[in-house]
């Protein structure tokens, strides 16, 4: 019980940069005067669950004679999210809320189903053979795997970035306009404006700008994986799904990716999953923390919250042995 | 004890490798002398028309007369047939079966994509005479009713059964190399909004081309060697042909229906061995080309 109200937690703030503002939100209302400071909020386990008509709207919080605007839209929540694979349910009972224009960052050991998690965040579980997902996954509070919901329509809003580079077998101007071609976009200004500011935006503009017709396989991993961020972003998705997209790359490659990120999380939400601890205290502002206890148990959610609070003061013991490297 | 066990068992691993090194590199000796054998033995026998006739009568020459006086040895109207036909079998072939490969490994998953693998590979089973059969009883009358011509036995009719035998070639072959593009590529396409149709046509298939325009390369290698049932339904005309609905005359049916008849080291005789050996060659090239590209395609993979 206590775990699940743990796991329940809400993040306690919308930003890990303004931690003065806590936004707690009740079951029944969607303005809720929530007196309390990070910390005691963090403590009490706010319940976010039930929440869909407030999801879409701004939510107003009174504190003291101060009234605080948030911005909900674009906010993830997942509610009792339990996903199989065949008979074996790999992640059970998941229940988080994911702010926008911000990083979160997925942690836990290799196999606790942290992709798992992130891919029923766009319904890339739809295409494995077997997966199931249960629960809801709300985003504006329109549950995305709802019958009515097209599951392109949420991969348009959000986009993923692979643990691998896997840009298209084509030039590097095309795998970028690709996305913006299927919408219809034809004008080659617009085009081009596009391709830019995306590249632009994943640090990539500046080397490779005279050789946009070059294949996208001549470039080093580094830039292949910023090219699929860049990507990802010429379709302007509202969320960016990125699992380990710094795994297979060099210091360097990975301080311009996290650079990235950090640019990328004022503007939109990111979800990131990753092996290591340091990347996710530099470019996060929420973390989650997900465990898998047995190989027969499915593995649950431990804590999510702020990145300081977790890394420097995690709720749970188990959390502290993960980040402090004593087990996975 | 284990120590020496292991060195056992890395030295017949060794000489089992030999052996298979020596035997890989003996097949391949035999295939390449075979190949060479059949080519001196066709330059051999065709010596002596290409002198008396000269090459470039024999290719472009428009009459085919054999058995006249004077005979007359042009390849046209045999060649022109080939083009016909092969054209006809490719063109219908080839959407059908790229299509039918990009819905095996693409839209169809599991039991029903096996079942259907080996239906289409059933067809490679069955010999050509009973298609030539079925041809004549059901196409070449439904031809004749419906473009009301005086006779269905027409380079289309040939060309549309000819289309069938070829297909599993081309089938099998776009499939392999539809399969053989990395999943994270169809990942990615689907997690960018595209639809299952978008990300293969638009992404899955142009990857794929390479592999896809060899197996219409070796589609088109079956389509032009193919006898028996341009045999039975082409027409066997002796006319250059010029459009589908003509009665055709191919060239390994040419050689077929008349290598029964000439006298041995004759002129004729020889032009026949000219004519496979124009059909030797044309085959092979095309061959070449084709597994030039899937090996390019292949390794375009594994990098
Ligand atoms: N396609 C699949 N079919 C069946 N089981 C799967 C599939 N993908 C993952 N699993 C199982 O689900 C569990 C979680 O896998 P997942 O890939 O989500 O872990 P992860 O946390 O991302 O691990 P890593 O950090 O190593 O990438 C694993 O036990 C794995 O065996
Ligand atoms: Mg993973």
């Amino acid at each position: 019980m206590v775990t699940d109200v743990l796991q329940a937690l809400r993040f306690a703030s919308p930003r890990a940069t303004d931690p003065e503002v806590a936004v707690g939100i009740d079951a029944e209302s969607a303005v809720v005067p929530h007196f309390a400071t990070h910390t005691a909020v963090s403590a009490e386990a706010v319940l976010c669950a039930n929440n869909t008509a407030a999801a879409s709207e701004a939510v107003r919080c009174e504190e003291g004679a101060q009234v605080v605007t948030r911005d909900l839209r674009g906010a993830f929540e997942l509610e009792g999210v339990s996903i199989r694979y065949g008979k074996e349910t790999v992640v059970s009972g998941v229940s988080m809320c994911i702010p926008s224009k911000s990083v979160t960052a997925l942690i836990g050991p290799s196999g606790c189903g942290k992709s798992t998690l992130l891919r029923c965040l766009n319904r890339m579980n739809d295409e494995i053979a077997g997966a199931a997902v249960t629960g809801a996954v709300r985003l504006e509070g329109v549950d995305i795997n709802d019958g009515k919901v097209d599951a392109v329509e949420v991969r348009s809003r959000v986009g993923m970035v692979f643990q691998r580079p896997n840009p298209f077998p084509m030039s590097i101007y095309d795998n970028v306009a690709f996305g913006p071609k299927t919408f219809g976009i034809r004008r080659r200004s617009e085009l081009n404006g596009i391709v830019e500011s995306a590249l632009r935006s994943a640090a990539l503009w500046s080397e490779v700008k005279d050789v946009l017709n070059k294949h996208a396989f001549e470039l080093s991993g580094g830039q292949q994986q910023r090219l699929c961020i860049a990507r990802a972003l010429a379709t302007e998705p509202e969320v960016l799904l990125m699992d380990e997209p710094a795994s297979a790359l060099d210091p360097v490659s990975t301080q311009q990716i996290e650079d990235t990120i950090a640019k990328l999380g004022q503007e939109m939400m990111i979800v990131i999953v990753t092996h290591n601890m340091q990347q996710a205290a530099r470019v996060s502002h929420q973390t989650a923390f997900m465990l898998r206890e047995s190989n027969e148990a499915p593995a649950e959610l431990i804590e999510t919250g702020d990145t300081k609070s977790i890394f420097t003061n995690p709720r749970d013991s188990r959390t502290e042995r993960y980040i402090t490297g004593r087990f996975g | 004890m284990s120590h020496s066990r292991s060195r056992l068992n890395k030295e017949s691993a060794r000489l089992a490798n030999n052996a298979a090194r020596v035997a890989i590199t003996l097949s391949a000796l035999v295939s390449i002398a075979a190949l060479l054998a059949i080519l001196c033995f066709l330059l051999l026998n065709s010596f002596r028309a290409v002198g008396e006739v000269g090459l470039w009568e024999m290719l472009s020459g428009t009459i085919w007369h054999p058995t006249s006086s004077p005979p007359a040895f042009g390849f046209l109207p045999a060649e022109s047939g080939s083009l016909w036909v092969t054209l006809i079998a490719i063109v219908c072939a080839m959407p059908i079966g790229v299509g039918a490969a990009v819905c095996l490994s693409e839209f169809i998953s599991g039991r029903v994509r096996e079942v259907a693998k080996s239906l289409v590979e059933c067809i490679a089973t069955v010999p050509s005479v009973a298609l030539g059969l079925l041809g004549m009883t059901f196409l070449v009358p439904w031809i004749r009713t419906f473009f009301s011509l005086p006779s269905g036995l027409t380079a289309l009719a040939a060309g549309l059964m000819v289309g069938i035998l070829c297909l599993p070639t081309i089938v099998s072959i776009s499939e392999d190399a539809l399969t053989a593009v990395p999943d994270a590529l169809r990942q990615g396409s689907l997690a960018m909004g595209n639809t299952k149709w978008q990300t293969a046509v638009k992404i899955v298939v142009p990857a794929a081309w390479p592999g896809i325009f060899a197996a219409i390369l070796l589609g088109f290698g079956r389509a032009v060697g193919e006898t028996m049932v341009v045999l039975m339904i082409a027409g066997n005309s002796g006319l250059v042909v010029q459009g589908p609905f003509e009665a055709a005359r191919t060239l390994p049916g040419t050689i077929a229906s008349e290598v029964a008849e000439v006298v041995r080291g004759g002129l004729h005789y020889s032009a026949l061995f000219a004519m496979a050996l124009v059909l030797f060659l044309s085959t092979f090239v095309v061959n070449l080309i084709a597994a030039q590209v899937i090996d390019r395609s292949r390794r375009r993979w594994s990098r």
